[in-house]
């Protein structure tokens, strides 16, 4: 069975943003990096799958610039077998389609018998990716997922709605599944298995060989929003601040009356 | 200009948010229409066109199908933009519809200023403007970006819709909330943690405060899904709605589903060490500290008052 687990590059997002120089994208430099939240249980629950069946062959796919294949390696890590690097440092200018596209282009032919995506990028959060590949490649996909489980090429997953309620929907595979927050718990990759990791293989496609279509859409400004000023913000010592912070409720609210 | 409304209806009604979309198309001074899979025996309160596909016959979820129902209808009215929530069933069905039409798809959108659609990244700390490059787009709503009328009125001009497509996915019903915990929207109280806590043991300092409060605790997701509390407590879109007198949010950023949850408090404090932490937007006061200093000095002089 070969399985793929697309994954993202994302900052960390309690980062200092500043602008890049066209104001279209964030500055890159100075940022500290890591696998996009919802992926890591993407990676998880294909991890999971290939373990509960026999002979599966799991691929894990980034597009991004070198760096993303440090995060490729933790996911092989985690179990994948094998990496397909799209190598591209201009794709925070691709639109969702674009992205989709390419690895749809990837996937094409492969017989991949289950997807796993996230659910959204945590940069952006388009929500789009995962089920613009299964639509572009003619496969069924279930969103948002917080339930999991295979048996006989059927799934039965559990989709996340509003306000604590998930429905249950199943159907055959091959599919794709994008993966919510809370699916499973993410393995932390074990010494063992970071040093075998080193040994799988890790290709490097240009994307340029993958990239066929064209975008839809474009960001043509980032901005930070303005302050919704009114809000007060407090820094100091602890002992000061709790001080006022006690004069405030105070003042404000009638919780310590 | 020409709006397609794609409106929700869950467990035999009509959810609210289709009536963002009613206000999102007013603001637009645009035209609309609704499309609907729902029941004659709840109609929306809206003044125009709905199609509407019958929900017994279709089912309340079925991808392939809604696509389909719709895109009969979207080659019917040739709207400008086709517009959904972006919520769970918005975020499913719209990028099934932008690829078929083969056009501009936006996500999240939370303005549209001169006609560009604006949405936010990085966990709301920027923001885009995305410009489509296709005449026609497909758009997805932030909850609570549009407004909402109070008390919408009107009176459809149903059109009922059929199509012979069918699908491989099956809907199998729903999954209640687990029933029991705390109703959260009752306490005047509410100290919660967040991924800031850092570990499962820092809870006990939060529920501390919340108890000097006379509050109850609440959480962000992260600190459910690492199953360091029961999900009962958490706030936000997947959680419960709250709007006590007081909210304290401990090492919670402030993404946009947990604001979602909390923004009606009356009044809201933020401990954070990140001063740009999107907390701030709706916080009355930002406490940029380190929660594991704070949290345990607050409760302690409050005990002692
Ligand atoms: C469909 C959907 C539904 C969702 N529903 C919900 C929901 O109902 N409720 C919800 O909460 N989320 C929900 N989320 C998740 C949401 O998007 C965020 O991921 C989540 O709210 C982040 O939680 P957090 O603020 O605790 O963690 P983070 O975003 O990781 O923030 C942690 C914060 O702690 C601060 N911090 C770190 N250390 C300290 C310290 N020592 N002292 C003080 N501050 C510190 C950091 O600066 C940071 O701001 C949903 C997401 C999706 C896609
Ligand atoms: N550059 C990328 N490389 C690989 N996978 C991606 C990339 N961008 C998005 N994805 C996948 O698509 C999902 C949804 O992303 P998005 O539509 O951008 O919110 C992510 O969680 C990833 O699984």
């Amino acid at each position: 069975m070969k399985i793929l687990v697309c994954i993202k590059q994302v900052p960390d997002m309690e980062s200092r943003f500043k602008l890049n120089s066209e104001s279209k994208w964030y500055e890159e430099a100075d940022l500290a990096w890591r696998m996009n939240e919802y992926d890591e249980y993407a990676v998880e629950q294909a991890v999971q799958l290939k373990d509960q069946v026999d002979d599966a062959d799991l691929t894990v796919l980034s597009i991004g610039p070198d760096r993303v294949r440090e995060m490729m390696k933790k996911a092989l890590a985690m179990g994948c077998d094998r990496g397909a690097h799209i190598a591209d440092d201009d794709y925070f200018k691709k639109d969702p389609y674009e992205i989709a596209s390419v690895i749809a282009e990837v996937a094409k032919d492969k017989g991949f018998y289950m997807i796993c995506t996230g659910m959204q990028s945590q940069d952006r959060g388009s929500a789009q990716v995962g089920v613009l590949v299964a639509e572009m490649l003619g496969l069924p996909s279930i969103t948002t997922i917080v339930g999991f489980a295979f048996e006989g090429g059927q799934i039965t997953a559990k989709r996340e709605l509003e306000g604590g309620i998930k429905s249950i929907i199943k159907t055959r595979a091959p599919a794709l599944v994008t993966c919510q927050l809370g699916l499973n718990t993410p393995r932390y990759p074990t010494l063992p298995n970071i040093m075998k990791a080193k040994r799988k293989e890790l290709l490097s496609i240009p994307i340029s060989e993958l990239l066929k279509v064209e975008s839809k859409q474009e960001t043509v400004r980032m901005y930070f929003p303005e302050k919704k000023g009114g809000g007060l913000v407090l820094e100091g010592d602890v002992a000061d601040l709790t001080d006022q912070l006690i004069k405030i409720l105070k003042d404000k609210t009638a919780v310590l009356a | 200009m020409k709006i397609l409304l794609v409106a929700e209806y869950r467990d035999g009604e009509l959810l609210n948010n289709s009536y963002e979309l009613v206000a999102f198309a007013g603001q637009l001074g645009a035209d609309s229409a609704m499309f609907l899979v729902g029941s004659e025996g709840v109609l929306p309160a809206y003044n125009g066109t709905l199609y509407l596909a019958d929900v017994d016959k279709y089912g309340e979820f079925n991808p392939a199908v809604h696509k389909q129902l719709l895109l009969d209808v979207i080659a019917k009215e040739q709207p400008d933009m086709v517009v959904f929530a972006h919520s769970s069933y918005g975020w499913d069905l719209a990028p099934r519809i932008s690829l078929a039409l083969n056009v501009a798809h936006v996500s999240e959108v939370i303005d549209i200023v001169d006609g560009v659609p604006v949405v936010p990244a990085c966990n709301s700390k920027l923001r885009c403007d995305v410009k489509a490059k296709t005449a026609q787009m497909v758009l997805t709503l932030q909850g609570g970006a549009f407004g909402l009328e109070d008390h919408p009125t009107g009176n459809p001009t149903v059109v009922p819709i059929n199509t012979e497509t069918a699908s491989e996915m099956e809907f199998c019903g729903y999954e209640e909330a687990e029933p029991g915990g705390v109703d959260l929207s009752k306490a005047e109280v509410i100290v919660s943690a967040g991924r800031g806590i850092g570990k499962p043991e820092n809870m006990e300092m939060i529920e501390e405060l919340a108890k000097a409060l006379k509050g109850e605790y609440g959480t962000s997701r992260p600190v459910v899904d690492s199953e360091w509390a029961d999900h009962t407590r958490q706030v936000g879109t997947t959680g419960q709605t709250v709007s006590p007198k007081l909210y304290v949010a401990c090492g919670i950023s402030g993404a946009i589903q947990h604001l979602a949850g909390m923004k009606k408090s009356e009044f809201i404090v933020a401990i954070n060490t990140d001063r740009d932490a999107p907390i701030g937007e709706v916080a009355d006061v930002l406490i940029v500290a380190d929660l594991k200093e704070f949290v345990p000095a607050m409760t302690e002089k409050i005990n002692n008052l």
